[in-house]
């Protein structure tokens, strides 16, 4: 997709540290600078533990960060920027309906309830979910619930989605499944996506760009472009050009190791 | 299901059964005189007998009951609301709270009688002090323990401190609130009972206390009987109310059963 204009998103010289316990504050992130394009898909992977999920907590606001400067562009209407956050857990309410769970976010913020609830079952369908708008979190599959968490996502209309490691508990079969569709809703959706995982092909597959971070205290290591034609088939992962982009993705996660 | 659940409870009845069966034997056998030990058909006959003189005794217990549980419901939900909302709050009740459990609260039927005297007021006290405990103790614990992850989710969307406590914390804490509710009700038919003893005009307390003072002992055993059946039975519809109103709770334990 084309990027133009300033990022959506921009970090700068971001770092975090906790304090512990009488020893040196243990730094979980150092220095990172990233940015992210309007409507662009963005992968981060890194080796388990670099502190992917504390950098998207920055993000969205669950954390400060120590140093460094987290920029969101303005909402179309001026108001401040925000972003629509998806942890690794789907965090569905289990006494909410799925719809009820979908349409959270509108009825937090005080939004048209009925509106969002009239727009959540318009995409029922497209998230897979056709007639299970009453159905409670516990009688989903566990592909299901992560579409419904990402149902909640998108409802929450930001213009950038922060996914972390959404397919991470899932089968292969479903995993697969649902990476296809993901692009398929991104491509509609003309939203900016940073996307968490630790799937070096998962990463390539979906991204227009996949940053590299080291280990614990995780940097930015590698920002790689992925110019491969879009709309993608599950074809292009046997191309030539997939392999070359994946062993550079591979080369640089294994000369940190 | 269904046959699932009696193969459950078979063994247990089977128990049951061979002890008032024993109990029956010993009595006829050993021909135990009735004021002192009375077998489970005397019983039985005394309890049918009596019916028309249970049931408004019986009725005035379960009002005093109602009415106190009632109140411990509602100030327990202030008091575990206010514990939760404010660290200075909890840092106030929660030790006075658990300390106080130390006091025999059936004790305190005496003194309340000479307080309040002996009308349904202080019944309803001491059911309110009996219940309360239980139930402010779970309630509080359950909003305690309410996912933090889920509460940040609804911070993140701009929720406030109020949506935060009533969309994530109230639902989270109705299993363990439930737990508490259940004990509470089990409580509170022998609270009003002993808030009787003390003294009253009408209720199975009074009645019971009668009937051992004129050594009527099947009578007793009657109202220990409807004491006993009543506390099983509010016990009961609070986990009937419970599975209707949070399905959801029951869900995992039902999947490990099957």
């Amino acid at each position: 997709m084309a990027t133009s204009g300033p990022p959506v998103l921009q970090l700068a010289g971001v770092s975090k540290a906790y304090p512990a316990n009488g020893g040196l504050p243990v730094h979980a992130l150092r220095s990172v600078s990233l940015h992210v394009g309007r409507g662009e898909f963005v992968s981060l992977v890194g080796p388990s533990g670099c502190g992917k999920s504390t950098l998207l907590g920055l993000i969205a606001g669950l954390e400060e960060p120590t140093e460094g400067a987290i920029e969101i562009a303005a909402e179309a209407d001026g108001a401040p920027g925000q972003v629509a956050y998806m942890p690794q857990r789907d965090l569905l309410l289990p006494w909410r309906s799925l719809l009820d769970n979908a349409t959270l976010g509108a009825e937090v913020g005080g939004g048209d309830r009925a509106a969002a609830r009239q727009r959540a079952e318009g995409l029922l369908p497209s998230f897979g979910l056709d007639g299970f708008a009453d159905a409670l979190p516990h009688t989903l599959s566990g592909g299901m619930r992560q579409r419904a968490a990402l149902l909640r996502t998108v409802l929450l209309d930001r213009e950038i989605l922060l996914l972390d490691e959404p397919f991470g508990a899932l089968d292969a079969l479903t995993r697969a499944t649902l990476q296809e569709w993901l692009l398929e809703i991104w491509e509609r959706l003309q939203a900016a996506v940073l996307f968490v995982t630790h799937d070096v092909e998962e990463a390539l597959w979906l991204s227009d760009r996949v940053y590299v971070m080291t280990r614990r205290p995780g940097s930015i290591q590698l920002d790689l472009p992925v110019d491969l034609p879009r709309p993608r088939t599950r074809a292009v992962r046997g191309t030539a050009e997939f392999a070359t982009l994946k062993q550079r993705l591979l080369d640089a996660l294994l000369a940190d190791a | 299901m269904n046959t699932h659940r009696v193969a459950r409870i078979a063994p247990a009845l089977g128990v049951l059964a061979v002890l008032v069966g024993a109990w029956e034997l010993v009595t006829r056998l050993a021909a135990v005189p009735e004021w002192l030990l009375p077998s489970p058909t005397v019983i039985v006959v005394e309890f049918v007998e009596s019916l028309p003189q249970l049931a408004p005794h019986t009725g005035r217990t379960l009002l005093e009951a109602a009415i106190g549980y009632g109140a411990a419901l509602l100030l327990a939900f202030l008091v575990a609301a206010l514990i939760d909302q404010s660290g200075l709050a909890r840092r106030a009740l929660s030790p006075l709270l658990v300390t106080s459990q130390t006091i025999p609260i059936f004790a305190l039927a005496p003194l309340l009688a000479i307080w309040l005297g002996f009308g349904i007021t202080p019944k309803i006290l001491i059911v309110a002090l009996a219940c309360f405990f239980p139930i402010a103790v779970s309630l509080a614990g359950g909003l305690r323990n309410a996912d933090p992850d889920m509460q940040a989710l609804v911070r993140l969307m701009g929720g406030s401190r109020w949506q935060v406590f009533s969309k994530v914390k109230l639902p989270s804490a109705i299993p363990s609130l439930l737990s508490g509710m259940k004990i509470a009700a089990s409580y509170s038919v022998i609270a009003a009972v002993i808030g009787e003893w003390v003294g009253a005009s009408q209720g199975l307390g009074l009645y019971m206390l009668r009937a051992s003072s004129s050594f009527q002992t099947a009578r007793v055993f009657a109202v220990i009987a409807v004491i006993a059946v009543l506390s099983v039975a509010l016990f009961l519809a609070v986990d009937v109310v419970g599975r209707w109103i949070a399905p959801w709770i029951y869900v995992r334990t039902e999947e490990a059963q099957t």
